[in-house]
């Protein structure tokens, strides 16, 4: 059965088009939902893209996190939907409560656009159920605030739970623990600052993203 | 009636604060000497309908929890101005 994708649409998204554009590069189908949607009908799983949703004014994600939308994808997440947030969706996630955590101003306040390599830390995720522990990835980061933050408990929780999803190899922002990338303890809600939708094609410089994406279509929620 | 509130919003103890770090780096260069502990932070004004001082603040700090600061990395402090 061909997955059905939803990317999510806020004013300030920018990334959707490349999104949609990967997500049928592996073999599923996209259509965009507005951010003032109350239903995901039709949608096997959600995509909060890139960009700047809302301006990212206040904070990035602090006012998408009350677009209309959010209420139906937090009930989507819940019932065991797979979701996946890149960039500015992994920010609208964390403020939105359906990640742990946070992600403040990069270490050395530079906004930084450029390759980065990950590492793979759990096969556990919709995003990850493809690839293999400790594979290695270069995917671009395009981002000002990825630093990820959570205070020792969280952590604990997130390395207790298998929840650290990728890591940076050599860490450009400053994250805890080099995380790139985090999933909620059932491991279908994921959010990572990189973007593997820009790592679709030897023309884009890496292919990368491919297997990520592949795991989220593959409809296998979590690989056990 | 109509109390005007200000609100900060500041990193929590313990919270790296990378703006408030580079700014305190740059305070040497300038000839700013003797000035440490630099953490950067929001400030809002806000004019609140309430029937009361303490009703103001309460409602600040509910708005304050909720939207203008992120209680995972940051804490918020409301408090009356005196009017002008």
């Amino acid at each position: 059965m061909t997955m059905r994708v939803g990317v999510v649409v806020f004013p300030g998204s920018n990334c959707e088009y490349d999104a949609a554009s990967a997500i049928e590069a592996v073999g599923a189908t996209a259509g965009f939902v507005w951010h003032g949607a109350t239903s995901l009908e039709g949608y096997d799983a959600v995509i909060l893209p890139g960009g700047f949703a809302h301006g990212d004014y206040l904070r990035p994600g602090a006012l998408a996190r009350f677009s209309p939308v959010m209420q139906t994808v937090a009930d989507f997440a819940y019932g065991g939907g797979a979701v996946l947030g890149i960039c500015n969706g992994f920010q609208v996630l964390t403020e939105a409560g359906l990640l742990p955590g946070a992600l403040q101003k990069n270490r050395g306040l530079t906004f930084l656009c450029q390759p980065s390599t990950l590492e793979v830390a759990s096969t556990r995720s919709a995003l990850t159920n493809r690839a293999t522990i400790g594979q290695r990835l270069s995917i671009p980061i395009n981002h000002f605030s990825g630093n990820y933050t959570c205070d020792d408990d969280t952590y604990a929780s997130l390395v207790e739970n298998d929840q650290i999803v990728v890591r940076y190899v050599d860490n450009p922002n400053g994250s805890r623990d080099a995380i790139a990338g985090v999933s909620n303890v059932a491991g279908n809600v994921v959010g990572l600052m990189p973007h593997p939708e820009r790592a679709t094609s030897a023309l884009l410089g890496s292919r990368d993203g491919l297997v990520l994406l592949e795991s989220f279509v593959s409809g296998q929620l979590v690989a056990r | 009636m109509t109390f005007s509130v200000v609100v900060e919003v500041s990193l929590r103890p313990g919270i790296a604060d990378p703006e408030g770090a580079t700014i305190e780096r740059a305070l040497p260069a300038l000839g700013f000497q003797g000035i440490a502990n630099v953490r950067a932070g929001k400030c809002f004004r806000l004019s609140v309908d309430a029937s009361s001082e303490a009703e103001a603040l309460e409602r600040a700090i509910s708005l304050a929890d909720r939207l203008l600061s992120n209680p995972v990395i940051e804490q918020s402090t409301a408090r009356i101005e005196a009017s002008a």
